[in-house]
């Protein structure tokens, strides 16, 4: 099996690479299109700022390679929220293939909320087979200033003031908003399961 | 709902950790990966890798080191020590590392942080600051505590989250090695009045410890060394304990 992790300008595919590591598969860092499309699961990571990922997406022509793909794919923070249909980081539109859209956290009384959702927190209302064998309310370990909105693709929520979509899913496309390769025992499970898909 | 964390730290020199360690189930102990590892799994939140080495071929180790931890370690974990410039961050988080911290670097050069902050994010960047409580106030110390500036930690702490640090390491001097409990009240003040997230870190010696920088002193996370490395404290109890008290940690 052939794993491609899709390589732009964001930060943390190292880690995603380890992660894979550690269950013994042999994860690609790729940008090239051959690779991505000839691979049997794809990863989209990344850590960073939404405009400037889409614009070295575009730029490269990979928004729309990777909204043509057929096979398993796996959002990652950024990578899940480039996957919405537009972000509020930066007044921009993204790829649209989850139908939901990705708003900054605002704090209702000053200094209340801390931006951003730096730590560990719980996923509830799980519904897919990213997370067989994964206890509802498991800890997941976040780092975001943007969340995706609750949608008919939800299926997992947290919630941070707010309840929003800790992990989406639609057709071939699957995608969670916290680090499942920081996320010890319960985060390689979710990666395990999707390589299993 | 966002979890209290509990960070041991770790001390490397030469890519080695130092500082008593007291683990029969390690067989070295003085290896950081398995005593990370070993945390991790008992556990812990995060981890904290500080290091002290002081030669010139300190960025390759480090480096070799973060990638080998980076390997085995599956949750999050900083790296600080000696940060005084954009490529050593950027080896450091292309090695592996989730964040790195700066200290006295970023104090001398505050300009250092907006840099960082831009470049790679502020959810990476942590400022670490050292303080002394003296003359009615809290002051920074610089370079591991041996430097007196006369800036105090509270105005130096919200400049930097204004320049984009993503997280404060608050070490209280007159509280670190004592096992009497961590500074509450510097700590509530930086968690009380900055928007990221304030780890505690200097004093810890029981489990009611943390309960009282959790909940008296809003930490969002509490470090420690000594307590954790000869076992006068272990992980799993201590989550129990807190949860028990009511403060919540992720199990």
């Amino acid at each position: 099996m052939k794993t491609a992790i899709i390589k732009y300008n964001a930060g943390n595919i190292r880690s995603v690479q380890f992660a894979l590591d550690r269950l013994g598969v042999n994860g690609i860092v790729t940008d090239n299109p051959e690779e991505i499309l000839s691979a049997d699961r794809v990863i989209f990571p990344g850590v960073g700022e939404a405009s400037t990922a889409m614009r070295y997406l575009k730029e490269r022509n990979l928004d729309k390679l990777i909204t043509s793909l057929q096979q398993p794919v796996l959002g990652i923070c950024l990578g899940m929220q480039l996957l919405c249909r537009y972000s509020e980081e930066n007044d921009t539109p993204c790829l649209g293939v989850f139908d939901v859209d990705v708003k900054r956290f605002t704090s209702p009384v000053e200094n209340l909320l801390k931006i951003p959702q730096i730590g560990w927190n719980n996923i509830t209302g799980l519904h897919s087979v990213m997370f067989e064998h994964v206890p509802e309310n498991s800890y997941m370990y976040f780092v975001h200033s943007y969340y995706a909105a609750l949608g008919a693709d939800t299926v997992a929520i947290t919630n941070y003031v707010i309840n929003y979509s800790a992990a989406l899913q639609k057709d071939n496309f699957y995608a969670v908003q916290f680090h499942p390769e920081k996320s010890a025992e319960h985060g390689s499970r979710i990666i395990e399961n999707f390589l299993n898909l | 709902m966002l979890t209290k964390r509990i960070i041991p730290c770790l001390d490397i020199k030469d890519g080695r950790t130092v500082k008593g360690i007291n683990f029969e189930n390690i067989r070295d102990a003085g290896d950081p990966i398995e005593l990370g590892a070993l945390y991790a799994a008992q556990g812990a939140d995060e981890l904290v890798f500080l290091d002290i080495t002081a030669t010139n071929e300190r960025r390759k180790t480090l480096a070799e080191l973060v990638t080998r931890i980076a390997r085995y370690v599956n949750i999050p974990f900083t790296v600080g020590g000696g940060i005084a410039e954009v490529e050593d961050v950027n080896v450091l988080l292309q090695s592996g590392a989730d964040k790195i911290s700066v200290n006295t670097a970023a104090f001398k050069n505050p300009g250092l942080v907006d840099t960082l902050a831009r470049e790679f994010g502020s959810q990476c960047i942590v400022l670490a600051i050292d303080t002394r409580f003296e003359d009615g106030d809290w002051y920074v110390y610089l370079n591991g505590g041996r430097v007196k500036t006369d800036r105090k930690a509270f105005d130096w702490a919200k400049e930097a989250v204004d320049r984009g640090a993503g997280e404060i390491l608050l070490t209280s001097m007159n509280n670190d090695g004592t096992k009497q409990g961590f500074a509450l009240d510097i700590t509530a003040q930086l968690s009380q009045n900055l928007n990221v997230p304030v780890i505690a870190s200097g004093g810890a010696g029981t489990m009611e410890h943390f309960v009282d920088v959790f909940e008296n002193a809003q930490a969002d996370a509490a470090l420690a060394a000594s307590i954790f490395h000869y076992k006068e404290i272990e992980i799993p109890e201590l989550k129990t304990f807190l949860y028990g008290k009511g403060v919540n940690v992720r199990f």
